[in-house]
């Protein structure tokens, strides 16, 4: 894994002047993961708040070749272009090793990309997948997605006299892709950008199709005080709300066990989206998320010991 | 702070957008609050240089050491303060240091 000093003497790939919220998660994430990678890649995005901030006419924030197509098939575009470099590499028009890079928000990985994103892991493509994972549709007005977590107040999951925020659990994405019997799977946050850049380093170091879904923290949809962004992601790995682990060829391997594992609560009360939550009435619904991150963290011991 | 507009004749054909070509809009107007570097205080961990979302923190590629930031990019969220062991970043309000 690289050290800060060797990483930094790399070129950026996503430069300054885009156009993401002060304190944006996924401008870490981008930066991140795209300094993780130092061999050439051509990069897709989903439509989402990274591509539409990025890559507003006529300026680009990427100093890599980029594709944008539409909100459901960031996978399958690249998909496409992945097969053409190996058709061209065959035939000897090009001979230097390109890596593929696609990312997606929640909204474009969890819920409308869902089928180009299973068909792409199906069919095999080298193609490393990262999904910045905010929890909602934040680029179109904060809107529940299959990732927002339960209770999490949006713009179509308000909370108020009748409904506590979002009714259901978030859909557990890593383990459908683990399904998928693909060669690596991992979660990350940006408040830990070794496990972050080591990940990524690994992942594109498989021929085949690899995935790490990023909790992204997003200030104005959670919302949380900008300065926050890394210390929060690094909360919700210390509440176990989001574990850090990797699934190597279908092998669970947990990254970061917490000496001490904090109450939910600790993560709720930084992010207003859950003010509802911490109110003496909803004791019994906190105890019940509670209950839940226990339950899928115990699986997830289970599933790394065997 | 912004370019002269395009017209229509200048603008790139299609979709197709120069790479890194956003480094012509300048960002650092948005801030309120703006990050002061403390040489005294910093041991050049670089954790501020990676957490910055708009890559705004100048680190010497030669020498690895932080020398300050980039101020036409920097929105002022302050991350790069709050990750900082040594204090050695001090949010400052932007308007009164500038005068």
């Amino acid at each position: 894994m690289p050290s800060l000093k060797q990483l930094v003497k790399r070129e950026e790939r996503f430069v300054s002047g885009h156009r993401l919220c002060a304190g944006c998660g996924e401008g870490i994430v981008a930066r991140m993961v795209t300094l993780a990678i130092e061999k050439p890649f051509i990069a897709c995005n989903a439509t989402g708040c990274m591509e539409v901030a990025s890559t507003i006419f006529p300026y680009s924030a990427w100093n890599v070749p980029w594709v944008h197509t539409a909100f459901e098939n960031a996978a399958a575009t690249l998909s496409g272009v992945e097969a053409a470099y190996r058709s061209l590499r065959r035939q000897g028009k090009i001979d230097k090793d390109i890596l593929f890079l696609a990312f997606g928000g929640d909204g474009g990985t969890y819920d409308i990309g869902l089928q180009s994103l299973s068909g792409a892991a199906e069919r095999g493509h080298k193609i490393l997948y990262v999904c910045c994972n905010n929890q909602a549709y934040m680029n179109t007005g904060i809107q529940r997605s299959s990732a927002t977590p339960r209770a999490a107040s949006t713009s179509t999951s308000p909370s108020g006299k009748v409904l506590q925020g979002k009714i259901q659990f978030p859909k557990d994405l890593a383990s459908i892709m683990v399904a998928h019997n693909i060669p690596y799977v991992a979660t990350s946050i940006p408040g830990k950008w070794n496990d972050l850049t080591g990940k990524v380093e690994k992942a594109v170091s498989y021929d085949g199709f690899t995935f790490i879904d990023v909790l992204t923290p997003c200030r104005l949809g959670w919302p949380h005080e900008p300065s926050l962004t890394m210390e929060i992601s690094r909360l919700a790995a210390d509440t176990c709300i989001w574990p850090l682990y990797e699934v190597v060829e279908g092998r669970y391997k947990i990254s970061y066990k917490p000496r001490e594992k904090k109450p939910v609560a600790e993560w709720f009360k930084l992010q207003r989206r859950f003010d509802h939550l911490l109110k003496p009435a909803n004791e019994g619904l906190l105890a019940e998320i509670q209950a839940d991150v226990d339950r899928r963290w115990e699986l997830l011991l289970k599933k790394s010991e065997g | 702070m912004e370019e002269k507009k395009a017209t229509w004749k200048e603008l790139p054909e299609g979709d197709i957008l120069e790479g890194g070509s956003s480094l012509k809009f300048r960002t650092g107007n948005w801030r309120t609050l703006k990050p002061v570097h403390i040489p005294d205080k910093c041991i050049h961990c670089l954790f501020c240089w990676i957490s910055c979302p708009d890559s705004a923190v100048v680190v010497n590629k030669e020498t690895g050491k932080v020398e300050g930031f980039k101020y036409d990019y920097c929105k002022g969220c302050g991350i790069c303060a709050y990750e900082c062991p040594k204090d050695a970043i001090k949010m400052v309000n932007d308007q009164e240091d500038s005068e």
